[in-house]
């Protein structure tokens, strides 16, 4: 009803709040460094972006399967459980050296999300619901599997985890390949668009003869494959299986990274370079926060209010 | 109209077509509405009776009492849950809301038993308001919304007990302190509070204007609407219950432990949406009724009971076998609502 009003107002202001919904996040992202290159001392270093970096390199891998997944109108909430699955698994098969371990790894994450696609698109089950159910038995097999903490002493581990290629990290390598992968895959491939196409209306796009069982499928098992390499890489970065406390809360860090980044949560649509500037958004601002001494509390409200914000900013949209 | 809504839609509204006003509804439809609605019922009956074979152990009062009151906090949420889901909505902030209401519980204690059980209802009840109204006057996703408040809710709570290394203690011999701790009859009184607010729910859902306005809103929030319900005003009021539920669980569980540990409730959202749906609430919305709620909520307490018992299995099974479960039950729900759609 409001909108009436509004649009016979000025037009300026549709037109500032369309520019704040897609480039709100970047405006965001520079804020930030501004903010903190004048304010913060040692921000401005080689060392301190490398660790940036770093850090936001799993939390970016897992957001670009949640983008595949909010762009079918669905969601993956079994992400967190999945990377603990999949450092569970890494631990027990690193007997047969690094790679094969991966591999398990990222099977184990294949068949999470392999399950929570058949329960989706042949069973019917709500997004929500079918990938609560995963969260929930996830988390369960990965500490039947590796009860707690465990040491990853491998060098090809560590490697992986520290060692860098022309002084960029190769987990930032990885992750930066990643992302331009899944927005080739979404922007360029028939793939890619009958995803959008299901997000934007499954019953039309049913009509319309894609295979959206087929496609839905595809979409949590890449959402799967993508949670279960961060948490390959998350094992490398702390040399260490941690099934317990691995990937907590993760699904709601990349859930609030693609939301932030302006990928509306009715699908239809799926915006990678916003993705990541969502991610780095998060991890600047809970730097900024950490770095001025404020307690982890503040971070996690801020988080709120910032989820809230853009969701509200993006509202109209999603009501097309 | 989006696709969200047209999909949904469909199915609770068959399934009270089937299941009220049709006047002679199919012996297939019969078995399938039955089957929905006290599933759930057989399903806790044979598990205590397989489990009260199996171990000595189970039917003892000790352990029956356990079970009551590691039950009656889990069912407080699930019953401001079971109203949530009913519109159609979810609440994934209930966890943090039931730590936040027992620290501050415990904290309001030193003023009382008044300020100990008021402060935490309003907290509670402000943050489901909040959750309320972003979701109906803002058409904000309820998941998102709530998971916000999940996040922030915590955020508060560490930020209340010095980043949660500070444990309020609740004086022992305090009248609130017997809220959690006392009985009567042989039963504690959290379970006695529960059973009284179940009632309540129950009539409140099933017997008032309000609990009609809850079914509607689930059922076709544009026909509610154009029908006079206040749609808004319905989705403001059961965040709100949701948030109250679980500021009062919260508040309880804090008298019965005498202090506000700040570590519980992660997850709890999670297996408060598994009792409710176990219980045969649709999460499409529409379709619902409490005492499933408790009796989904007995449920997945006997079965962690089961798993306890037989002592070799490691905890975490628990948590496969619950996930199992709630997949089961939903794929169950779904084949169910699908089989009387095409009937």
């Amino acid at each position: 009803m409001t909108d009436l009003t509004l649009a016979r107002g000025p037009v300026d202001r549709d037109r500032l709040l369309r520019l704040l919904r897609e480039y709100g996040v970047y405006a965001g992202v520079v804020a930030l460094l501004l903010f903190n290159v004048a304010l913060t001392p040692h921000f401005v270093s080689a060392e301190n972006f490398r660790t940036q970096a770093v850090q936001v390199a799993p939390v970016l891998i897992v957001a670009l399967g949640m983008a595949l997944a909010i762009g079918t109108e669905g969601v993956d909430l079994s992400v967190g459980s999945v990377m603990a699955l999949s450092t569970s698994l890494l631990s027990l098969y690193l007997g047969y050296g690094p790679w094969a371990a991966a591999l398990v790894a990222v099977a184990g994450g294949i068949l999470v999300g392999l399950a929570n696609g058949t329960l989706i698109a042949f069973l019917g089950v709500q997004p929500i619901v079918a990938t609560l159910a995963l969260m929930v038995a996830g988390r369960g097999l990965a500490l039947v599997l590796l009860p707690q903490l465990k040491d990853v002493r491998d060098p090809g581990m560590a490697a992986l985890g520290s060692g860098d290629l022309l002084g960029i990290p190769y987990l930032v390598l990885i992750a930066a390949a990643l992302a331009l992968l899944v927005a080739f895959v979404v922007r360029r491939t028939t793939f890619g668009r009958q995803l959008l196409a299901i997000g934007d209306s499954r019953p039309a796009a049913r009509l319309a003869g894609l295979p959206v069982r087929r496609v839905l499928i595809v979409v949590y098992i890449c959402s799967g494959a993508l949670a279960a390499i961060a948490g390959v890489l998350a094992t490398a970065r702390l040399t260490a299986s941690d099934p317990t406390s691995l990937g907590t809360l993760m699904e709601l860090s990349a859930i609030t990274a693609v939301v932030v980044g302006g990928t509306p949560l009715s699908g239809g649509r799926v915006r990678i370079g916003g993705t990541i500037a969502g991610a780095v958004l998060i991890q600047l601002l809970t730097t900024t926060l950490v770095k001025h001494d404020l307690p982890p509390s503040w971070t996690q409200i801020a988080q709120a209010v910032v989820i809230v914000g853009a969701v509200y900013a993006a509202r109209e949209r999603g009501k097309r | 109209m989006t696709t969200e809504t047209t999909e949904t839609d469909t199915q609770p509204d068959t399934v009270r077509r089937s299941t009220e006003e049709d006047g002679s509804p199919s012996r297939a439809e019969r078995v399938s509405a039955l089957a929905q609605q006290h599933g759930a019922l057989v399903t806790l009956l044979v598990a205590m009776v397989v489990a009260s074979l199996s171990f000595d152990t189970f039917l003892t009062g000790d352990n029956l009492e356990n079970m009551a009151l590691s039950s009656a906090f889990l069912a407080v949420v699930a019953l401001g849950m079971t109203f949530v889901i009913v519109t159609g909505g979810i609440d994934l902030s209930v966890g943090s809301l039931f730590a936040l209401g027992g620290v501050v519980a415990a904290w309001g204690s030193q003023h009382g038993t008044t300020v100990a059980l008021l402060l935490p209802l309003m907290v509670c009840g402000l943050i489901g308001l909040v959750n309320g109204v972003l979701i109906a006057r803002s058409g904000l996703a309820p998941f998102i919304v709530t998971l916000a408040a999940m996040l922030g809710a915590r955020g508060i709570l560490l930020a209340i007990t010095d980043e949660g290394s500070r444990t309020y203690l609740v004086d022992k011999d305090s009248f609130f302190a017997t809220l959690g701790q006392g009985s009567l009859l042989g039963v504690g009184v959290p379970v006695w509070i529960t059973m009284a607010l179940f009632v309540l729910g129950a009539v409140v859902l099933r017997r008032t204007r309000f609990g009609q306005y809850v079914y509607a809103v689930g059922g076709n929030e544009d026909a509610a609407a154009l029908m006079g319900a206040p749609v808004a005003r319905t989705k403001i009021a059961v965040y709100t219950l949701s948030g109250l539920c679980a500021g009062l669980a919260g508040a309880l569980n804090a008298a019965w432990l005498v202090s506000g540990v700040t570590i519980l409730g992660s997850g709890m959202e999670l297996e408060a949406i598994a009792a409710v749906v176990i219980g045969g609430t649709l999460l499409s919305g529409g379709f619902g009724f409490v005492s499933g709620s408790l009796v989904g909520v007995l449920l997945l307490k006997v079965i962690q009971n089961i798993i306890n018992q037989i002592g070799s299995l490691d905890s975490a099974y628990q948590q496969v076998v619950s996930g199992a479960f709630l997949a089961g039950v939903v794929v169950a729900q779904t084949w169910l609502g699908r089989r009387r759609r095409v009937l």
